[in-house]
This record gives structure tokens, sequence and C-alpha cells, in this order.
């Protein structure tokens, strides 16, 4: 039920980011969600895309960092109070969250929060054991 | 004025004479006291009672800081360690320091040397010496603390550090004489200036700065700024600590090295010929009183010349120019011998990776600063944030905790740092020193 996600270290430097998005638009990678994480020093770019194989290939090819992480997609009422209910339920089993973002896409009628946790084995079965809808992988990366 | 007047000023005859009865006795004893160099000795088909003219110091094999390193700790100590009465030590590549150890004559010649380097200084009994250089394991702070007892001062053990105390101690306490490194002078008349304090206010007249080289300019700036005469003084811990050598405030012309504890050579450092006097290459010391660890023409890695024209000052001791660099990739941040290779252990040892890093060392408000650039490949790389700055600062901590130096990491993309086809390029000192 778990999601690959590609993590791209990104150095404090201009023109690093437009890099990334350029490579990977020149290689017909659509990227599905994003998010990134910065600090003075440098930034950690996290991407779900529509190919993973191809992106790291292209991203490795042009000197990038790269990795792969493994993270949660949780459907989420898209209304006030819908992703308060799915963290307290979180919180009362202590599953930590270490980073979250939405999603581009909407499934049906709900938004998409993409979760990573540090025992994601554990928090897909409170998730779930707590009636919310975990998204597998592959649906998610042609959505 | 002088400390040991009959002494400094010795006639070159007599100078020679007693070098060479003592350069005699010297290799004597270590010939007979400490196995490396009775085989080193042999090795080079040298016997004690083939040194009868100071020219014969040629035929004397050098001594290398790895010599120093191979017989970690106690391995060159040419006394029993019961005669030991104090051990320092300084940076070594492999992370082990080389380490010194003293006989209690040893640390009494140290004193009276130092004692003569304060009073060249213009330093007097009745001065206030503020000492900032670092008190441990370091030879600055316990060389120039024993100095200015045995001249009589009244010596103030500041160390370094806690840079907006030593400034409010200098001016109530009266201090007249600064010990410290050069950039950290200048530090202090920066936190000086904000604290509203001007230091033609305070009563400091002389400045002895070492452990580091610093340029005439830089001396301008430093005797401006803190309104006092400053002093060139020379040392490294393998032949004493600080005070070999010393400025007179007299000339300010090169530094008076103690000929009657030190020979001085000056070497191609390529092919180890002797060079004439005037002729820059690297210094090479033979300690000839030295009792807890001798050294025969030991290679210091420093780049001078020497002169034994006559100083206005009256001393005839000669004299080596002001440090113009490094004959080896050693640094010198704030006063702290670094080598990159040590940087380059510490970045190994963790996860068994061996990164491509850079050094980048400059000057920034009068301090040293260091960089150490390191490339993220996939090993290194983390999804969280967390781990890469917990990353960057456990190598800070044990750069900071191995060296003594403090750093700040900058982790970059792989392939960014430059590579070359021969010897790597580590370093990029971008701190102008020429003298």
């Amino acid at each position: 039920m778990q999601v690959e996600q590609i993590s791209i270290f990104i150095e404090n430097k201009s023109g690093r980011l437009a890099e990334v998005t350029r490579v990977l638009g020149e290689a017909g990678i659509n990227i599905r969600a994003l998010s990134l994480a910065d600090t003075s020093d440098f930034g950690i770019l996290r991407l779900i895309v529509n190919d993973r194989e191809k992106a790291n290939t292209v991203l490795k090819e042009k000197g990038f960092t790269v990795s792969k992480t493994e993270v949660v997609a949780v459907e989420v009422p898209d209304r006030p109070g819908g992703l308060s209910e799915i963290l307290q339920s979180l919180d009362r089993e202590s599953i930590n969250v270490e980073y979250m973002y939405a999603f581009v896409e909407r499934c049906g009628e709900n938004a998409v929060i993409i979760f990573r946790f540090d025992d994601t084995e554990k928090a897909i079965n409170a998730l779930m054991r707590n009636g919310f809808n975990v998204l597998a992988g592959e649906r998610l990366y042609s959505m | 004025m002088m400390f040991n007047e009959e002494f400094e000023t010795l006639p070159r005859q007599a100078l020679e004479a007693l070098q060479l009865k003592r350069l005699k006795a010297m290799v004597e004893r270590v010939y007979s006291s400490v196995p490396f160099y009775r085989q080193s000795l042999e090795a080079a088909g040298v016997k004690p009672g083939q040194i009868n003219s100071l020219a014969d110091i040629q035929r004397l094999p050098f001594t290398y800081k790895q010599d120093m390193r191979d017989s970690y700790p106690y391995g060159l100590f040419a006394v029993q360690m019961d005669d030991i009465v104090r051990i320092h030590a300084s940076s070594g590549t492999t992370g082990k320091p080389t380490v010194v150890g003293y006989t209690q004559k040893d640390i009494d010649t140290w004193s009276e040397l130092m004692a003569r380097s304060f009073v060249a200084a213009g330093v007097h009994k009745g001065d206030i010496i503020h000492n900032s250089y670092g008190y441990g394991l370091f030879t600055g702070g316990l060389g120039a603390h024993y100095g200015a007892e045995k001249l009589g001062a009244s010596v103030i053990p500041m160390s370094g550090g806690n840079t907006k105390k030593q400034i409010m101690i200098m001016k109530d306490f009266g201090s007249t004489v600064l010990t410290c490194t050069p950039s950290y002078s200048l530090y202090m008349a920066e936190a000086a200036r904000e604290e509203g304090i001007d230091f033609r206010q305070l009563k400091l007249r002389v400045g002895i700065f070492g452990a580091e080289p610093w340029s005439d300019a830089m001396r301008g700036e430093i005797e401006a700024k803190l309104n006092l005469s400053a002093i060139d003084i020379y040392g490294l811990s393998e032949i004493m600590g600080p005070g070999v050598a010393i400025e007179c405030q007299e000339a300010k012309q090169g530094l008076h090295i103690w000929e009657d504890h030190f020979i001085p050579e000056i070497i191609d450092p390529e092919s180890g010929e002797v060079l004439p006097a005037g002729a820059k290459g690297e210094l090479v010391i033979t300690t000839i009183t030295k009792e807890g660890i001798p050294l025969l023409r030991y290679r210091t890695r420093d780049i001078t010349s020497i002169t034994y024209e006559p100083c206005i000052c009256g001393r005839s001791h000669a004299r080596i120019s002001r440090m113009s660099g490094r004959s080896d990739d050693m640094l010198i941040i704030r006063g702290v011998n670094v080598f990159p290779s040590q940087i380059e252990s510490i970045l190994m040892g963790i996860e068994g990776v061996e990164p491509h890093y850079l050094l980048i060392v400059d000057r920034k408000d009068n301090l040293d600063v260091l960089e150490v650039q390191v490339e993220v490949d996939e090993q290194l790389f983390s999804d969280e944030v967390k781990h890469l700055q917990a990353l960057s600062h456990s190598i800070e901590k044990e750069i900071k905790d191995l060296l003594g130096v403090t750093s700040k990491v900058r982790l970059v993309e792989p392939r960014t740092i430059t590579r070359s086809e021969g010897k790597a390029k580590r370093v990029i000192d971008n701190r102008k020193t020429d003298a």
C-alpha cells in the first residue's frame, strides 16, 4: 500500500530547482505532487511522478543525488476538519508524522494527502483500522 | 635592555665554539640514549666522534615529523619518564598528536628563553602580561606563562575565548602586554569597539603575536587599532614551544633565534642541500641543550631565510625572516595546526564513506573561518532534513573535538568539487599572508 516518492538533494545555488524540473520536463515525466523542504544550506525536493524509473535515471545522469522513499497516500474528506480527523487518529495511536503534503489530483470527492511516517506499516494499519482509505501507489502515479 | 646580556651578546666566535661543544655532546647523548637516533646515525654511517666542526652537522640525517608520529607517544624521549616533568602535544596527521616531554632543566631553559624574548620585545619586570594563548596541551599558553614568571612580570592566565570578559579584565587589571595570535588581537579590537572601549584608553604597550604567519600590513593594522608595538614571535612544540625566536623591538627586522640552544640551517626542501645566508628555504633546527626530546636537524616545514648580519639591538644571534609559508599542506587556523588529511580521516570515519571534500579557509572579521564542503552522494543522502543536518553537525563536532577547530559544513551536490588528475586540490586558502 506504500507509494514510492523520489527525493532529490538540491544545493542552495540559483538555478538548481529549475534544472531539475527542466530535466524531468524534457524526459516527459509528469509530476503528480511535490514538496520542497529547505534549510539555509540546502533543500530536499520530494516528488511523486508518473514514471519513477525514468525520473531516477535521467536525474542521476545529470549528476543529481536521488533516493527513493516510502510514503503513504490517504484520502481526506475535502471539508473543514477533514485533515484534523486523520491527524487526531494518528495521534491517539502515537504515530509520528515526519512530513506531509497535498496531491495535485482529487480522488472523487476527496483530497489526497501524502504522509511520511517513521513507521509506515504501523501507520497504514492504524489508518485502515480507523476507517480511512489508503491509496496504492500504482493507482496514484497515473491519476 | 636584555634578560641575559652575557649570552645574548656573545661574540660570534665564542657563540660558535659553544655551539660546537654542545652539538658534540648532544650527538653523543642521542646516539647512546635514543634507539631511533642510534639506528639513523649508524645507517648514515656517522659516529659521534666525527662531529668536529659546525659544518659536520650536515653529515647528520634529518628528522621528520613522521619520525615523531612513528614513535608515538614516548619513543623519542632521551630520558626516563621519571625525569619528565611536563608533557605537551600538537597536531599529527593521523589524528594522533606529536608528543613532547620536558625535564625540569628543559622547563628552566624554556622559561629563560621566553624571558629573553619578552625583554627583546620591550617587556620588563613591572609589566602586567595578559596571556591569551591557549593553555593546555598546546605549548603557547604555558610557554608564555612560565617566561613571564621567570622575568618577574605579573601574568594573567586568560587563555583564549570569552572575549568580552577579556576586554573588561584588560581595562580593569591594567594589562600592559598582550600575548595571543595576531588574528585574535584584531578580533579583540573589534569586540572592544562594540563595547565602546578605545584601545587608547587601555594601558597596553606591547603585543607579542605568533602561532600563525602574519604580514607587515597586518602589523600596521594591529598597531593602529590596539595602540601598541606589535612583535613577532616564533616557536614550535617539537623544538620547544614559543620563544625559539623573537623580533627585537629596536629593529623589528627579523627574529633572533637563540643560537646557544638551537642551531638553524636553511635547506632546499626538495634536495636537502644547505643554502647560504639570505636564501629562502626550509628552516631546519637542531636542539643542542634539550634533555627530554632532543632533535637533530628537524625539518620544520616553515619557509624563511637567515641573516648573520649584526643587528642594531646588539644581540649576536642570527635572525630568521618572518615566515612566508610552508613546504607542506598544513594549515594554521586561529593558531591551530590542521592537516587536510585529518579532516579526510574524520569524513571517512562516517559510515565508511569516502566523500569528496574541499576546505575553504577565509578570514572574516579578522578571524579565520573554515568551511568544509562535502559532496552528498547516494550513500550520504537522506530524505529527511534532520538527518542531513545531523550529519553536518556531527562532522562539525568531530572536527571540533579532535582538532579543536570550529568549522561550517556545507553539503554540496556530487561532482561539483573539481576532480584532478594528480594530487587532489583539497584546500582553497583565501587569506593573504605575504609578508
